[in-house]
């Protein structure tokens, strides 16, 4: 059962197929979000994750079935007011090349009418949040590097206010320490600001670390919905199975390298 | 040489206002038509190739040949709007040539705009779509600006290309530094031509270099590169409209028409002249197609212009009969003002028509002397005549009469025709009975046995509304009759021979002179 009154989002039998006779992308798809929760989507590519990402928000209509946010069904909200209220952010990160920092963070509360003082405000709070100085608001997206200007696509997604963060392989294009950090950063975001987060991921590693709950997908549809813990112990899918013992098989290899013993021992 | 650059710079003020006018109003309305139907063509795949086909097709049309359709059409248009509101459009001049042009900016603009559009970054266009901006705030926020550069250089192409076309607006009756091109063209003068063509490239340049400005000062958001290139423009503009209205719009204007040859040049410069020694103020259409003279004159676009008995009566009333002389005129006064309420106020005096002319030695060793003996001789001879000479109903009326055949026919812009003939490249011309080359070249007019062609009686036609007009009449009126044959050559030859040239002003003062030393021609009262 999905869309109980405590689901912030909810999918009811979602089904996709992005042309007429093609392949579905998503099929029958269910799955309901409690508010607070930070949940990782992962699957190879062409699993569908990214489609039911895309259909949370409205950037992806769906074929047949149901999403509700907020309780409400997305198709009676107009697309744009609908994103507004939901922070975006995707590997790709897409800043406006031709705005400053403060103003690409401060587009979605421009778009929403706000005062420039209060936005001015907020930038500067946003800028403090996502760790970088205050002297950057004034800089072109050209002169960031990849971790800052993830951090500006982070602060933009935020700057709202949005209950709910869908990331689509936000950290995916970036060095691992810069990613590790910028993983952990979040986190701590995400439970501060009691945010709800989706996370589309096709790092096990990372959704282990970083979420509440795992939901596997393959071929369109969920294959396998739990805890970390849960997942790590043990599953009947011999494909998630074998995708959940990497990490601990990694981190077996990195503690017996830690305490000296011989590698191919 | 002197005397003809002081002409060219006179002129510089009124042709390259009425120019830059003309560019930057269909630049401008390029613009305003370019931009939404680049959006449609960016939302819409169905659309696209459509748009982008039309606006690629429009580009292979010939400039000139746009220029002229966009005259029927508007007569068209006019003719609908007269109907329904009582009100006139003007067919001629302006309308067609800004409707021609704009039509020609708009490719590089779409093109560009479209280019620029779907090559913008899609990261980009998702996050705008991610941010919850709608379409039309993603346009104005993200694709437009993202796209401005491109969009500039395809502004950037169309103005040069409209700068360079609008040069082709002198046959449809707008004034532009094409005019220089035209008459140079007709009279041979080619420091008119080089003028023209060196004012139209400089002001291609220019415009170039200053939309460069505005493009590299919105790239690096220098405020006063924007200044300096959007208000050289922005000025030049201002400059142009306040220049140009002092031929046009102050008072009463007469507007005197003009075919695309030297004595054209010169007679409606006298006409204009003598309106000017009355204090009025005349502007003059110069350059026009046979045609559109005439439609010109019934529409009143002008006020008055010189044409041909032979053509009004063969072309304009279709027909193929040959009264004799007096009877013709009678018939033709009525039909024109009964038609197309144009009143003929009378002959010149002097006839212009279409003649076969060879080299005299030429034609004494075939031994040629009328047009009967040519079509003996003709099957091994080649023929030379001027663009609209092979469609005419003289040429069919030769060839049904004499029985013609050639072994060649080539088309020349007049001016060459002769030179042609002259060096022998082709045996026999199509020429002007009034044109002083024809002695200075040593032609032989061939007889016309048969009166297959008609007569040219230069006549004075006048628009219905300027009909009653007394000042208008006093001008012409003491014209009648007072123009011979020998007068009007060796005005003619003034103006198209090679050495000593003089320009068709000139020529025209050289004609007033002569018509009032001999006291044909009263002067002011």
């Amino acid at each position: 059962m999905t869309g109980s009154p405590e689901s912030i989002i909810a999918l009811a039998g979602v089904t996709k197929a992005y042309a007429p006779g093609q392949r579905h992308a998503v099929r029958g798809l269910t799955l309901a979000v409690a508010p607070g929760e930070f949940v990782a989507i992962i699957g190879g590519s062409g699993s569908g994750k990214t489609t039911l990402l895309k259909c949370i928000n409205g950037l992806v209509g769906v074929d047949s079935g149901v999403v509700r946010v907020d309780g409400r069904p997305v198709d009676e909200v107009a697309g744009h007011v609908l994103r507004r209220s939901i922070g975006y952010v995707f590997q790709g990160v897409g800043l406006f090349p031709h705005l400053r920092v403060a103003d690409n963070i401060g587009v979605t509360p421009q778009l929403l009418g706000w005062p420039s003082a209060e936005i001015a405000t907020r930038v500067a709070e946003l800028l403090t949040l996502v760790d970088l100085p205050p002297e950057f608001a004034r800089r072109l997206p050209a002169g960031l590097s990849g971790g800052q200007r993830q951090r500006v696509g982070l602060a933009r997604a935020l700057a709202a206010r949005p209950r709910i963060m869908l990331m689509d392989e936000p950290f995916g294009a970036l060095d691992p320490v810069t990613r590790d950090a910028l993983g952990r950063d979040y986190r701590r975001l995400h439970t501060r600001m009691g945010l709800t987060t989706v996370m589309v991921t096709h790092d096990i590693l990372e959704a282990v670390l970083l979420a509440d709950r795992i939901v596997v997908m393959r071929d369109g549809v969920i294959v396998a919905d739990a805890t970390p813990r849960v997942l790590l112990a043990q599953h009947d899918d011999p494909e998630v199975a074998r995708l959940m013992d990497m990490p601990r098989q990694q981190a077996l290899r990195v503690r017996a390298i830690v305490e000296g013993a011989a590698l191919d021992g | 040489m002197d005397e003809r650059w002081a002409a060219a710079w006179r002129l510089l003020p009124s042709y390259l206002g009425a120019h830059v006018l003309l560019a930057a109003a269909a630049l401008a309305l390029g613009l305003v038509i370019s931009l939404p139907l680049a959006v449609v063509a960016v939302r819409s795949p169905a659309w696209r190739w459509p748009i982008l086909g039309v606006a690629s097709l429009i580009q292979t049309i010939p400039s000139l040949a746009l220029l002229a359709l966009f005259y029927p059409l508007l007569l068209a248009v006019s003719a609908v709007t007269e109907q329904l509101w009582q009100w006139r459009i003007s067919a001629l001049g302006f309308l067609p040539s800004l409707f021609a042009l704009t039509l020609y900016s708009v490719l590089p603009i779409v093109r560009n705009t479209v280019t620029a559009v779907l090559g913008i970054d899609r990261d980009v266009i998702e996050a705008a779509d991610g941010v919850g901006m709608t379409t039309t705030q993603r346009w104005w926020r993200v694709e437009l600006p993202l796209a401005a550069p491109m969009i500039m250089a395809g502004v950037r192409t169309a103005a040069v290309w409209v700068i360079g076309a609008a040069t082709l607006s002198t046959p449809v009756g707008q004034t532009s530094l094409g005019n220089y091109i035209f008459s140079g063209l007709q009279v041979e003068d080619w420091v008119s031509v080089l003028f023209g063509c060196a004012a139209a490239a400089g002001l291609a340049l220019v415009v170039d270099q200053a939309l460069a400005l505005l493009e590299s000062g919105g790239h690096r958001r220098s405020a006063a590169r924007i200044g300096v290139g959007g208000g050289g423009l922005l000025l030049g503009v201002l400059v142009a409209a306040w220049v140009r209205p002092s031929t046009s719009s102050q008072g009463e204007v007469y507007v005197i028409g003009a075919k695309s040859f030297s004595e054209q040049y010169i007679l409606s410069t006298l006409i204009a002249d003598r309106l000017r020694e009355r204090g009025v103020l005349v502007s003059a259409r110069e350059g026009l197609g046979s045609s559109i003279a005439f439609r010109a004159v019934a529409e009143g676009d002008i006020d008055a212009y010189v044409d041909y008995s032979g053509t009004i009566w063969a072309n304009v009333m279709q027909r193929t009969d040959a009264p004799p002389h007096d009877q013709l005129m009678q018939e033709m006064t009525a039909w024109l003002r009964e038609h197309h309420g144009v009143e003929l106020l009378g002959e010149l005096g002097f006839e212009n028509a279409y003649a076969l002319a060879m080299r005299r030695d030429r034609a004494e060793r075939l031994g040629i002397r009328t047009i009967a003996d040519l079509a003996r001789v003709a099957s091994g001879l080649r023929i030379g005549g001027d663009y609209e000479f092979f469609v005419r109903p003289e040429w069919a009326a030769l060839r049904a009469v004499y029985g013609l055949e050639f072994a060649g026919e080539q088309q020349f812009q007049s001016t060459f025709m002769y030179k042609a003939v002259a060096d022998g490249d082709v045996d026999v011309i199509s020429a002007f009975s009034s044109d002083g080359r024809i002695a200075a070249l040593d032609l032989v007019v061939l007889g016309d046995p048969s009166q297959a062609i008609p007569r040219y009686d230069a006549i004075l036609l006048v628009s219905g509304r300027r009909r009653e007009d007394a000042l208008l009449r006093a001008a012409l009126m003491p014209l009648v009759h007072a123009i011979s044959i020998e007068l009007m050559r060796e005005a003619n030859l003034r103006v198209d021979r090679d050495q000593d040239k003089q320009s068709p002003a000139a020529a025209a003062t050289w004609l007033a002179e002569q018509l009032e030393a001999r006291s044909i021609v009263a002067q002011d009262p």
